[in-house]
């Protein structure tokens, strides 16, 4: 007990940087995902059919296989069998290529959650705006967005949580976030070695920031109440 | 001049032909109601007049202008169609009012996207916007609707609903005012308070045409009666012979099915 204390403030500087680099791949996953996923729910409901065959093809085959072996084939697939490391060395083209797996692996979940909250909403909202002379945008962003917000905000508050933690899995290609920080005192960092309880520690960041994230979607459930 | 000339209309499902070919016209500040079981084709028309479904053959003419031909739909834009829908105003059985917006909103967004599209519209924009918030409010107003002009749609009453979704499309000066079942999805006292909004446009001679189950309200406010089945008109004229002395059988038959069914529910 002594010796955590003691050691106590050079892991809590080093967790706190590796939680950085964590909370960094969240938000660029977040910014990318979220955005991209509304392309792909388009992609996926075009009334154009191999576009929507293509891009369902694609969406089982991300969600069909694990984010770790998406991670490990984007990192090291151009290096180790092109030749040709795309993402450039170290931790920046670490993070590059998490971000990369992240972002697309995310965005095929969010399209699915996406394209059935639009699906959900009445034609009649639809026909409604087309006899007022509105065009299909006008449609889309003044009618049927919000409401599709609204609906979807639940679900995108479990996938958004189940992020901030998986975000540990790139821990598989060495990106230095807050479980490689932790994991690092295993083996001897900042000198201490054999300390488990760093890694243990983690773990109270995750807890701690799923708190943050889970106030702040409740709060925009509750902003969305004032209709139905 | 007939302000709706409609000829010959053809819409098929699949193999199920819903219309066979409807023609009808109307005058200036004429009521036109449609009757006719379930199934006759009387919402598919009015989808085909506001141009949620295109038909399949025929064509629609406003005050002489022809908006649609089928002849040469393949080549009608999207924004054509849009403009044409501008004649016609619809009032759905479910209401659709846009949830998120109060009744207000509800009634002046439209307007305000057309607004928009004025090439003034940035010198002009308070005077426009000014001009749509009053005539919104004129037309709550009218509904009966004052009080609740900053209410949304959720904590209205369907037939305050119903009225609301009325004031929107009066809010774009259609020509032709369509009603699809107006009072289907309302309980009997709130049918009343949306019958007599109608009745009080028809009072100020608003060209509309209802398709509607109210026998007694569409004798009283029509100026005529189509009696549709099958996809065809089987009967069309005033309110006083297709409700009271039809000439076709098929017209007696599903008017007596009605007078029993009144029986039943009567008190």
């Amino acid at each position: 007990m002594n010796l955590m204390l003691q050691q106590f403030p050079v892991v809590f500087q080093a967790l706190n940087v590796g939680f950085l680099q964590t909370l960094k791949l969240f938000f660029v996953t977040g910014l990318g995902a979220i955005p991209l996923g509304l392309v792909i729910a388009f992609g996926s409901m075009s009334r154009f059919k191999p576009l929507s065959a293509l891009t369902r093809l694609v969406i089982w085959v991300v969600r069909g296989t694990p984010l770790m072996i998406q991670l490990l084939i984007i990192y090291y697939f151009p290096g180790i069998e092109l030749h040709n490391n795309w993402w450039g060395g170290g931790e920046s083209g670490r993070f590059l290529a998490s971000s990369i797996a992240f972002i697309f692996n995310y965005a095929c979940y969010f399209s699915e959650i996406y394209r059935g909250g639009i699906q959900s909403i009445p034609k009649g909202q639809q026909e409604a705006g087309l006899v007022l002379g509105m065009t299909r945008g006008q449609i889309f962003y003044r009618v049927t967005l919000l409401q599709v917000i609204k609906r979807i905000v639940p679900p995108m508050s479990n996938e958004i949580i189940t992020l901030v933690k998986d975000t540990a899995l790139a821990r598989i290609i060495a990106l230095q976030e807050i479980i490689w920080a932790g994991q690092s005192f295993m083996r001897g960092s900042h000198g201490i070695s054999g300390a488990i309880w760093p890694l243990f520690f983690t773990a109270v960041y995750y807890l701690l920031f799923n708190g943050v994230v889970t106030v702040a979607l409740g709060r925009l459930e509750k902003r969305l109440d004032y209709f139905r | 001049m007939a302000i709706l000339d409609v000829k010959d209309i053809r819409k098929r499902f699949g193999n199920t032909e819903v219309l066979k070919g409807i023609s009808f016209s109307l005058e200036q500040g004429q009521v036109l109601s449609i009757i006719g079981s379930s199934g006759s084709g009387k919402t598919t028309l009015l989808r085909c007049l506001n141009f949620l479904e295109t038909p399949d053959g025929g064509s629609i003419a406003v005050n002489g202008q022809v908006l649609f031909d089928a002849a040469a739909a393949a080549s009608r834009r999207e924004a054509d169609i849009r403009r044409s829908r501008l004649h016609f105003g619809l009032v759905f059985q479910s209401f659709n009012l846009f949830p998120q917006y109060t009744a207000l909103e509800n009634v002046m967004l439209a307007g305000r996207l057309l607004a928009k599209e004025q090439p003034d519209y940035k010198a002009r924009k308070k005077e426009l916007l000014d001009q749509l918030d009053q005539r919104a409010r004129a037309l709550l107003d009218q509904m009966g609707l004052s009080s609740r002009m900053d209410s949304y749609p959720h904590q209205l009453s369907g037939g305050q609903q119903q009225r609301v979704a009325i004031a929107r499309a009066l809010a774009l000066s259609p020509d032709i005012l369509c009603f699809d079942e107006p009072t289907s999805a309302l309980d009997p006292e709130l049918t009343h308070e949306v019958l007599r909004v109608i009745r009080s446009l028809a009072d100020q001679r608003t060209t509309m045409i209802i398709v509607t189950h109210e026998m007694a309200f569409a004798r009283d406010v029509s100026s005529r009666v189509i009696f549709m089945d099958g996809g065809q008109v089987v009967e069309e004229g005033p309110p006083s012979q297709v409700l009271e002395d039809p000439v076709q059988e098929r017209t007696r038959r599903f008017l007596e099915s009605y007078h029993q069914s009144d029986r039943f529910t009567g008190p």
